[in-house]
């Protein structure tokens, strides 16, 4: 099912929490909403949901107009951060819930809602435990549960907020792979949201980046990581170091120094300079940036070390093979191989 | 291979923990216990079993004390369950809705607390009199509210109803709004909500109030008699008697009536206790 979500504009008591956002998420696709809290992202989905209701704008579900459908008649799944599972009933009453509680005229046969409860148990490879109550399960096999019965109603999307949010990050990081694994097999347009950035890379055809209710990037893991459209998303994806820099003469100028780097198709005037800590350099030559080491440590199979540029010591991060022998210099020079330059809003 | 320090095993009073002064506080706790509760208690059980079996038997099978017994009960089982009813539905209003007021009516609820018993009966019967405002509206249709039974189940509702809406208000307020959430994105509508998620969620909270409200009921004195009426073998409840063999200095008699009476209520209470925990273990709830 493809959802539209048209010009939606949300306000808490007169305090927006979505301005004027326009997002189309393509049917079959697995779309995360991601940004840090108070960025809107769980609104949009309770919006999806039928949970909220725009204050203004509208919410396609394919061709039928659902801004003003209820949540029931909306038919989505939805999965919540803490489960929210059904405390007095056990696993399988929880799975069959939504098919049971259908008007008579639409409810399938008790036989068939059970056989259909148990298949999606085995689904989430929660077969045998049917018997069990909510309170005698794990976290990570709680959240299966609660998706199970999202999926048992046949739901038109599937929404989930925070999924792993709840969480240690081993059952975290089994459930992100198990749930692509169940998305690439039942095929169902899913949204999900997280303030996880590696999660939405990991697991999404598609992110929504937000900031401060907004939409600031839609796109793919790779256009996103690697043409980020604003400073935020530059920021919040990934690591990054960011120094003022002005363009003179089709180059880059940090400090009244040129660094050596051709600032092609960019307007002259200041802005600020964006690079990955892995996308660098080591120079010899002059014309590049230049820092004293100020400390460095030990990131996986690589070495971050953290150089004081400028008379004004700005912090930027470079990473080196862990045995390189520029690790022990006290004094770096550098070039950013791939950069984005954000010009300063005039 | 070392051999391990054999460890104790068997039952052991005390399992180890870091937390400490299990064993005076628990010598406190069995003190205290004693003094009010359990040797006042046998007192008054030993005093009953005083005139020895065949004499205690004759004593509580009485005409007048069963019909009290029957009188007590019925009545503190319809009070308690009326006050299930609306004390659950007053709580609900309570915790889900914002209106001007609530925190004045949150508090009014406690007033039967705090107000003297005898207080409460005086006031529920000049109302409830066939002469009094509200009973006057029910005379000219034959019933007849003080001085009856009815009149018995309107003070225990007055006097128990604190103990549901207290009992139920902090369960309903930890009840999330995700499970309400999640019922409805599940196609529920609001009454498939509220009685199929919401009030089974509730049940081990209305299920102690309903034995407070009933244990609060049972034992009252005050308030009742001044609207019951006190005609034996109507409206005479089982505490009145008691006070009336004391007041002919039969001891012993009020003591067998007493004594009867703290046995059926200990074991509804426990009763409903072991439903209880037997509920938390399947559910968890409460931990």
């Amino acid at each position: 099912m493809q959802v539209s979500v048209k010009n939606v504009r949300k306000e808490f008591d007169r305090f927006p929490a979505l301005h004027d956002v326009s997002l189309d998420i393509v049917s079959g696709e697995l779309i995360a909403l991601l940004g840090p809290s108070g960025s809107g992202k769980t609104t949009l989905l309770r919006l999806i949901a039928g949970l909220e209701y725009p204050t203004s704008g509208a919410i396609y579900f394919g061709d039928e107009d659902a801004s003003h459908k209820s949540v029931q008649e909306r038919n989505v799944g939805f999965v919540f951060q803490h489960y929210a599972l059904f405390r007095h009933m056990t696993i399988l009453e929880n799975v069959s819930f939504g098919l049971k509680v259908r008007p008579r005229e639409t409810r399938p046969a008790a036989a068939e809602i059970r056989r259909k409860a148990l298949e999606l148990l085995d689904l989430v490879q929660l077969s045998g435990l049917e018997k069990r109550y909510p309170n005698q399960l794990s976290g990570g096999q709680r959240q299966r549960v609660a998706l199970a019965r999202a999926l048992a109603i046949e739901p038109r999307v599937l929404l989930l907020d925070e999924p792993f949010g709840a969480l240690d990050a081993q059952v975290r990081r089994e459930l992100r792979k198990w749930l692509r694994e169940i998305h690439d097999r039942t095929g169902h347009t899913t949204v999900f949201v997280t303030h996880d950035q590696e999660e939405a890379l990991e697991l999404s055809d598609r992110l929504c980046v937000m900031s401060q209710g907004r939409i600031e990037q839609v796109g793919t893991p790779d256009d996103v990581y690697d043409r980020p459209a604003s400073p935020f998303v530059f920021g919040f994806i990934g690591e990054s170091s960011e120094l003022p820099a002005t363009v003179e003469n089709g180059e880059f100028w940090v400090d009244g120094r040129a660094i050596g780097v051709a600032a092609t198709d960019q307007a002259p005037g200041k802005g600020k300079l964006y690079f990955r800590p892995h996308d660098v350099d080591l120079v010899e030559a002059d014309a590049a940036l230049a820092g004293v080491v100020a400390g460095h440590r030990r990131v996986g199979g690589t070495r971050r070390v953290e150089l004081s540029v400028g008379g004004d010591h700005r912090k930027v991060e470079l990473d080196l093979p862990f045995d390189h022998p520029a690790g022990e210099k006290t004094r770096l020079a550098f070039r950013p191989r791939r950069w984005r330059f954000f010009p300063e809003a005039v | 291979m070392a051999t391990a320090a054999p460890i104790r095993a068997g039952w052991r009073l005390k399992q180890p923990s870091v937390i400490p002064g299990f064993g005076l506080t628990l010598g406190f706790t069995l003190t205290y216990f004693s003094l009010i509760i359990l040797i006042p208690l046998i007192a008054l059980m030993l005093r009953a079993a005083g005139i020895g079996p065949a004499g205690f038997w004759a004593a509580a099978t009485d005409p007048r004390v069963l019909a009290s017994l029957r009188t007590s009960f019925t009545t503190a089982l319809i009070a308690a369950s009326i006050n299930v009813v609306f004390g659950t539905l007053i709580a609900w209003v309570l915790v889900r809705y914002r209106f001007p007021g609530r925190r004045v009516f949150d508090a009014i609820v406690d007033l039967p607390f705090a107000l003297p018993t005898a207080v409460a009966g005086i006031a529920l019967t000049a109302i409830y009199a066939p002469s009094g405002s509200i009973g006057a509206l029910f005379a000219p249709l034959g019933i007849r509210i003080a001085y009856t039974p009815i009149g018995i189940v309107i003070a225990m509702v007055f006097i128990g109803l604190p103990f549901v809406v207290r009992t139920v208000q902090p369960i309903l307020e930890e009840v999330s709004r995700e499970i309400e959430e999640a019922s409805a994105t599940l196609g529920a509508n609001r009454f498939q909500t509220i009685t199929r998620v919401i009030l089974p969620g509730l049940a081990p909270a209305i299920l102690t109030g309903f034995a407070l409200a009933f244990a609060r009921a049972v034992g009252e004195y005050g308030s009742v008699i001044f609207i019951a009426g006190n005609i034996p073998f109507v409206s005479e409840i089982a505490p009145l008697l008691i006070v009336i063999r004391l007041e002919e200095f039969n001891y012993t008699g009020a003591a067998v009536i007493a004594t009867v009476m703290l046995s059926i209520s200990f074991l509804m209470l426990l009763f409903i206790n072991l439903v209880q925990a037997w509920s938390r273990k399947r559910y968890g709830y409460g931990n």
